[in-house]
């Protein structure tokens, strides 16, 4: 979720006790909600040392959870990037009745309970489900395994790259895209050369989004995975595996690579919002 | 439309997102509401109103309701601050806002839990009140506060930063105090705009699992959220109570989500015209 905010001109504290006790409320508050747990996450993935914490994240279930997680977001990213593009496309260039409706179906997976998306899986693909049997009869199985665990993470991912491209390409309008066409410019031309450039840095970010969030879904996977050590366990299950087992610093451990990337995807935040506050002024 | 689109691809964009969208999220919602509607409506109401469940959806609404509160005092002052005043680490503090929604719930969840048990840093200071935070409501509270934070803040920051400053100057000007100011000049101009942050942090609150899990306890009866009775059901094989209380929460919060859309959409149609 990007605020697009305007630069207004704002206005200094000095000489201003209302305004300084409303930041310090405000950014102390926000500050502590987000600093503290911050702040646990390394300290408690560090506190048994360098050697340690590196012991705990090439452990070898830790070392195939990360290798199950990476392969889901690395199918979600794709999947995810391609249906964002078309979702928005059609969606910010283009005029329809149940558009309102469509965009609120698209989000759906951003408002209700993971668990509730997972659930519904095991309903479709599960042995309990509407095609589990009969993909069972043919040998197919597509839950409580690695499939399974791809498709939930694809799918509750599937709103972030469209949720970040909608609101730039709604902004920007059509007629940069009516003028290429007008100049003899084809459909894929026109995309590849005028909109995707446009919105090339709302989408690097959205991508980033997207995949820090399909590493760190919890819920629906935790539904339909089963949670085989070494074999279904990604690395947030690994994390409540090992949270519960009571060996807290590997927790934290893994916990703090997730963490990491977390970071990662705030910095490339605030330098794409820069990029994009000079690309357009 | 009557005149032919000069923009190409409008079939195979739409297509392909609706062929998305029917296979990946209508299909299993859709399994899901198959499930239960083969009970009778006597059984379902029996599965979706046990006592547990109950319990349940009182934990959950209760908690979410005062983790949409705090979002909302919370997330009107930090929009107001970020966009009215220049302070040392603004930038930082509005990059830090969208934390929440890049780290993983059940990292927040551990980090938080480990923070607030009654041996932990932040736990024993409150501890030394009496307060219990982890394994008891507050927690609850907390982890959903945390995990919706940037909702209420994301949605009311632009609106602000777009208001007009000659509304305020007109304001102050007729002789209102600032206080009178914000109440009767700009809160109305934000109110579309906290009902949708408002309402984003309500559904999201009453649907996070992750970050719940580890700091609530779940004790039935007493400290399990909704989400968390629905994957117990499954894990003991009760598909179809599963499905009923699934269904039913489902129907809720998409209840939810479209009255305030309504609400929302006439209070700005009575705003701008």
């Amino acid at each position: 979720m990007s605020a697009r905010v305007s630069e207004t001109t704002r206005a200094g504290l000095r000489g201003h006790p209302g305004r300084i006790a409303l930041v310090l409320t405000g950014a102390g508050a926000v500050g502590l909600l987000i600093s503290l747990p911050l702040g646990a996450v390394f300290y408690y993935a560090l506190r048994e040392g360098w050697a340690a914490y590196f012991g705990y994240l090439l452990a070898p279930d830790t070392r195939h959870a990360i290798g199950l997680s990476l392969l889901a977001a690395g199918v979600a990213l794709p999947v995810n990037t391609v249906f964002g593009l078309c979702a928005a496309w059609a969606l910010a260039k283009f005029t329809f009745p149940g558009r309102r409706l469509l965009i609120s179906l698209i989000e759906l997976p951003l408002s209700i309970s993971p668990i509730i998306i997972g659930v519904g899986y095991l309903f479709v693909f599960g042995l309990q489900g509407v095609l589990g049997p009969w993909l069972d009869d043919h040998g197919i199985s597509m839950a409580f395994n690695v499939t399974s665990v791809v498709i939930v993470t694809t799918i509750v991912t599937s709103p972030y790259v469209f949720r970040e491209l909608l609101p730039l390409m709604l902004a920007q309008g059509t007629q940069e895209e009516q003028a290429a066409v007008s100049l003899g410019a084809g459909a894929w031309k026109t995309f590849f050369r005028v909109t995707l450039p446009n919105v090339k840095w709302a989408l690097f970010y959205g991508l980033t989004l997207s995949f820090a969030r399909s590493l760190g879904e919890f819920g629906s996977v935790a539904v339909v995975s089963g949670a085989v050590r070494g074999e279904t366990n990604t690395l947030t299950l690994q994390i409540d595996l090992l949270y519960h087992d009571q060996v807290q610093t590997a927790a934290f451990a893994v916990a703090s690579v997730l963490t990491s990337f977390a970071l990662v995807t705030l910095l490339i935040k605030t330098w794409v919002e820069r990029r994009e506050s000079v690309d357009s002024p | 439309m009557s005149r032919p689109r000069v923009i190409p691809g409008f079939g195979l964009s739409l297509g392909t997102t609706v062929v998305f969208l029917a296979l990946a999220t209508l299909l299993p919602l859709g399994a899901l509401v198959l499930k239960s509607a083969g009970l009778t409506w006597a059984e379902f109401w029996g599965y979706i109103s046990d006592s547990r469940a109950l319990a349940a959806y009182r934990v959950t609404l209760l908690a979410a309701g005062a983790a949409t509160f705090l979002n909302l005092v919370l997330g009107v002052l930090t929009a107001w601050i970020l966009v009215r005043y220049e302070f040392p680490g603004r930038r930082l503090l509005d990059a830090a806002i969208d934390l929440p929604f890049a780290l993983p719930t059940a990292v927040a969840g551990i980090a938080l839990a480990t923070l607030t048990v009654p041996a932990g840093p932040v736990g024993a200071l409150f501890a030394g009140f009496g307060i219990k935070i982890a394994y008891a409501f507050p927690g609850i509270v907390l982890a959903m506060t945390f995990t919706s934070l940037p909702f209420v803040v994301r949605t009311v920051q632009p609106v602000l930063a777009d208001l007009e400053p000659a509304l305020e100057e007109a304001a102050a000007s007729l002789g209102a105090g600032p206080f009178t100011t914000f109440r009767r000049v700009i809160l109305p101009e934000l109110r579309p705009a906290i009902i949708a942050g408002g309402t984003l942090a309500l559904v999201r609150s009453l649907g996070e699992f992750g970050a719940v899990v580890f700091i609530a306890g779940n004790l039935p009866f007493q400290t399990e959220i909704a989400a968390l009775l629905i994957y117990i059901r499954m894990d003991e094989f009760d598909y179809v109570g599963a499905a009923a209380l699934a269904t039913a929460i489902l129907a809720f919060a998409l209840t939810l989500l479209v009255a305030m859309n309504l609400w929302q959409g006439r209070l700005y149609r009575r705003l701008h015209g």
